[in-house]
Parts: structure tokens; sequence; C-alpha cells
């Protein structure tokens, strides 16, 4: 108790961290699920339906048999580096959302000893702190297509390497007209400009007036992150699997949840720059919103029970959904009565968004044809850095007249 | 004993490893990976000092990108290990002496100077100058705008110069 007084801030840190991480692990298995079946249904599949009701325990059925795979090193390895290669990659991957603010700082109900609750760790250079981190990113996939000492995994992260170096360029500036704009660099201060509304009922985000800026970062994101259509790293039809052919077992696990979580970290950070963080959409005025997290999920509980009864078949599966429709319904309620609802609106509004981008990327995926090697770097290069510059130049000569005159 | 007090010990030992093990590497690539080791440790020791601005920057622009094309290069020339030679004599018997020669006079100059004295009395006991980014650019775009900027010409001449070098014959 005496230790906890002393030392508040280092002891909801770590119940914060704690939290924080089971939340992110669970979110990072439960994307995999929601990829299969997105894809599966944009190509009219089911996709995973059989481990559980929906396939809703595929996620640790795939992560047992993770585990229980034998874990192969390859002889001619550099077997520190190799080792050592998913660890950087899945632990920077993780450090980015420590920085991340998922509701209001200030309020009733939203501190702990003192401490914000929606945050790990509030800095006043967040953004340029997670760009600090996102940029060393790239040592997980070089050094693991180096250490695994063969031809696919060489060229897998020399081309992921050159490719992340080019596009962190266009992704910075593509940026920082949302820092002039809010003239700053800290995640809290860049949310809270953009509260207030045009008209009385567009929002102030700084997606509007930073539009190009928006479409750039989203681009460089997508290629940051190495997904479809920029994945060339892992390009199966030419080289296997890229920089991560050579791992087995919960090595390659690691990696594919470092992919995972570093487009949940490309989302947070476009919701914050663009989309106002964790604002509601609506303004203050109409106080119905508070009641649209719980609605949804009651709304969600009453669709399940409808499935339960009506689609599943077999106990288990009736079991499961049955606990899903409870899960659902319990929550819902509960964010019905007025002050918890009042606390997850913050949160609400800004998982919500999150899922949106999410959706688009697997979206993407599901639609695009990949690039070829030489189309990705002149796009980036000579398409998308000039675009993000003119918009950064545009933005200060436009910022510079307005606050002259 | 303070937090940033073990935190500042186990990251200066670090950096010093760092720099040791970038030395006795042989495999190119764990040199490059010492360095990056002693730029992470220096900038959380920037941390400590409250200088976030600097931290942050010593890692993107170090870490993040420049021994990021170090790794590159050493991964497409495909590097081989280094060989050990023998110890040389004038090393031995001149380098050796003056290295240690030049840590004392380091260590004398630090224990003696304003800096040193901050670090022994611990944080606090000297006026550190705002270390907000703010207060940064303001003196960097403000009071030193002309070397700043003379700074960046001097660079975008290197790149010129670069190109031209690597430029096919036509």
């Amino acid at each position: 108790m005496e230790f906890i007084s002393q030392h508040p801030v280092l002891v909801v840190s770590i119940v914060k961290i704690a939290v924080l991480l089971f939340i992110v692990m669970t979110a990072l298995a439960y994307l995999t699920w929601f990829e299969r079946k997105v894809v599966a249904h944009i190509q009219s599949r089911w996709g995973p339906y059989f481990v559980g009701a929906h396939g809703l325990l595929q996620p640790l059925a795939d992560g047992v048999k993770f585990l229980f795979k034998e874990d192969m090193t390859p002889p001619a390895s550099d077997k520190f580096v190799y080792i050592l290669a998913p660890f950087l990659a899945l632990s920077l991957a993780l450090t980015t959302i420590a920085l991340i603010p998922f509701g209001p700082l200030t309020g009733p109900n939203l501190t702990l000893l003192g401490q914000p609750i929606f945050v790990v760790s509030n800095l006043n250079i967040g953004l340029l702190f997670l760009f600090a981190i996102t940029s060393m990113g790239v040592y997980g996939v070089a050094l693991a297509g180096w250490s695994s000492n063969s031809k696919y995994p060489l060229l897998g992260g020399l081309r992921s390497s050159a490719q992340m170096i080019s596009y962190e360029v266009s992704l910075t500036i593509s940026v920082v007209g949302v820092i002039l704009l809010a003239g700053s660099l800290g995640f809290n201060d860049i949310i809270e400009g953009q509260k207030g509304y045009w008209l009385h009922v567009i929002p102030r985000w700084h997606f509007i007036p930073q539009i190009v800026g928006f479409f750039c970062y989203l681009t460089a994101a997508i290629a940051e992150t190495n997904r479809i259509p920029f994945d060339l790293p892992e390009a199966e039809t030419e080289l296997v699997a890229g920089f991560h052919t050579e791992y087995s077992s919960f090595k390659f696990a690691m990696f594919f949840m470092a992919e995972y979580a570093n487009m949940i970290t490309v989302s947070c950070l476009a919701t914050i720059l663009f989309f106002g963080g964790w604002l509601s959409p609506f303004p203050d005025s109409w106080t119905w919103q508070n009641y649209l997290p719980g609605a949804g999920l009651v709304a969600l509980a009453i669709y399940c029970a409808i499935n339960t009864v009506v689609e599943m078949r077999g106990f288990f599966h009736r079991l499961q959904m049955g606990i899903v429709t409870a899960l659902a319904g319990g929550i819902g309620l509960l964010c019905l009565i007025p002050p918890v609802a009042a606390v997850v609106q913050g949160p609400f509004w800004f998982t919500t968004k999150i899922l949106v981008f999410i959706f688009f990327y697997v979206w993407l995926r599901g639609t695009l044809p990949r690039f070829r090697y030489d189309q990705l770097m002149s796009f980036g290069w000579k398409l998308l850095l000039p675009v993000s510059l003119a918009n950064l130049v545009i933005t200060a000569f436009v910022l510079l007249f307005l606050r002259r005159g | 004993m303070s937090l940033p007090f073990v935190v500042f010990f186990a990251c200066a030992i670090l950096a010093v490893a760092g720099g040791i093990l970038l030395i006795l590497a042989r495999e190119p690539i764990h040199s490059a990976l010492s360095v990056i080791l002693v730029m992470m440790s220096l900038a959380i020791l920037f941390l400590l000092l409250g200088a976030e601005f600097i931290a942050a920057v010593q890692i993107i622009v170090y870490a993040g990108a420049i021994m990021v094309l170090f790794v590159f290069v050493i991964m497409l020339l495909n590097a081989g290990s280094e060989e050990r030679t023998n110890f040389s004599h004038i090393a031995k018997f001149v380098g050796v002496p003056l290295g240690f020669f030049l840590l004392l006079l380091t260590a004398h100059w630090l224990f003696h100077s304003p800096a040193g004295a901050s670090i022994a009395n611990g944080p606090g006991s000297v006026d550190v100058p705002d270390t907000t980014t703010r207060a940064l650019s303001m003196l960097l775009f403000r009071q030193y705008l002309f070397p700043f900027e003379a700074t960046s010409i001097l660079i975008l001449i290197a790149v010129l110069g670069a190109l031209i070098l690597a430029r096919k014959e036509q």
C-alpha cells in the first residue's frame, strides 16, 4: 500500500500496460479471424466455420498449433540474429500502442490515482516518438531476411528494407501538414484541436483540410506495413514467403502478430491525425449519442440470439453463440447506465474508427492485385513524395496568410 | 536508489558494452547492431536529461535511418566475417597508453566542469535550459537561422555531388 502511494505513476502504468497488452493480444488474434471472414465473403466463401460457432475459436486453435509445432532453426543461420529478429519485430510493434490515447485524458471517472486511464504514456512529442519506434521496425524484417542465410529470405528482406525506407519519407512528410494545423506533436493536443463543428454539424477534423495528406498517408501506411497491394517482401508467387520463409512455429507467429500490430498502429495514427481520435462525429447537443455504444451492443446481442436459434446446429455451437449473446447483451446493458455510458464514449468512437480502417485494409487485400517492383519504387518516389511535399508547402503558405491576415 | 539512477547506470553500461562489442564483433552485422544498441541507450540518457526532442531525433536519424542504410549495404554486399590480425607494436606501446591518457583527461575535465557537476550532484543542481521542442525550434529558426540554412545547403550540395558521381556515363 505504501509503495502504491509512493509510486502512483509506476503502479498505474504497470496495471495499464497489463490490461492494454491483454486487450491488444486478443484483438490481434481476432483480427486474423476478421480478415479471413471478410476476405472469404468478398470471394463468395464462408471462411472459418467449423472450429467454434462461425469459426470463433479458430484463433485459439491456430495459437495452439503454433505453440506445438516443431521450432526449426536453419543450421547455416546466424543463431543470435535469427532469434533476435522476431522479438524485435513484435516488441517494437507493440511498444507504439503505449503512446495512443484511447479516450479523453481528463474528466469524471477517467483517472486512477490521478493518472489518466486511457493512455499508457502521454508524451508531448508523441508523434515524433511513434515515428522513432516505427523507423526501427525495418530491422525486424531486414535482420530476419539476412540471418536465415537463404536466397528467398534475403531477397525479401532487401525488398522490404528498400520499400520501407522509401515510403517512410512520404509517410512522415504527409503528416507534417497536420502538425502545422495542430501546432503540436502531442496526440492529445492534436485531438483536442479537432473539437468543434463547421456549420454546426460537420466535425472540424483534419481530414477535410488535409484530404491530400490523408490519402498520401494512407497509401504510404499500407506500404509501410507490407500489405497488399504493396506486399512484395512476401510475394508468395516469387519469394515463397519472403523474409520469414525459414521461420516456423512461434517465431513465425510473432512476425504474423507484428504485422497485425503494425496495422492497428497505423490505423490508430490515421484516426488520431485525420479523424479526431476519440471525438464523436455528432455535436455535443445530441445527447442520445451517449447511448449508442450500449444500443449497438444490445442490437448485436439480439442478432446473435436470433442466429443461435435459427442458424446454429449442434449443442456446442449453440452454447458458444449463447455465451457471445450473453456477453454482448450484458456489456451493452451495462453501457446504457449513464455514468458508464459517458466513460465508454471515447473508446467506443476510437475503436469504431479503427475498425473502419482495418476493414479498409482487408477490403484492399480482397480486391487489389500486387504491384510490380519497379512500379512500386517509381510510384513512391515520383508520385507520392512530390504530392505530399506539395501538400506540405501549400498548407504552410495558406496557414501563413490566414494567420497574418 | 532512485529509479532515474538505476536507469542511468543500466543505459550507461549498455552504451559502453555496445561500443566494446562494435570493435570486438567479427560479423559486420553484429557491429552494426551494437551501434544501434549504443544509439538507443544514448537516446534513453537524453530522455533522462529531459531532452525528449533530441532523444527522438537520435533514434530517427541514427538508429532509424543511417544504421538502416548500413545494414542494407552489408546485406547487399554480403560481406564476410573479418579476420583477426596480431596486435601491432605501435598500438601496443603507443596506442593503448595514449587511449588511457585520453580517458583520464576526459574524466578530469568532466569532474571540473559545470556539466560534470550536474551529473555528480544529481538532477536539478544546475539550471537546465528549456529543452522543449518549441524552445529548440525558436532557437533554431530565429537565433541560429543562418547556420541552419547554410548547413542545409551544404547537405544539398553533398547530395548533388553523390548523384553526379553515381550517374551512369551517357
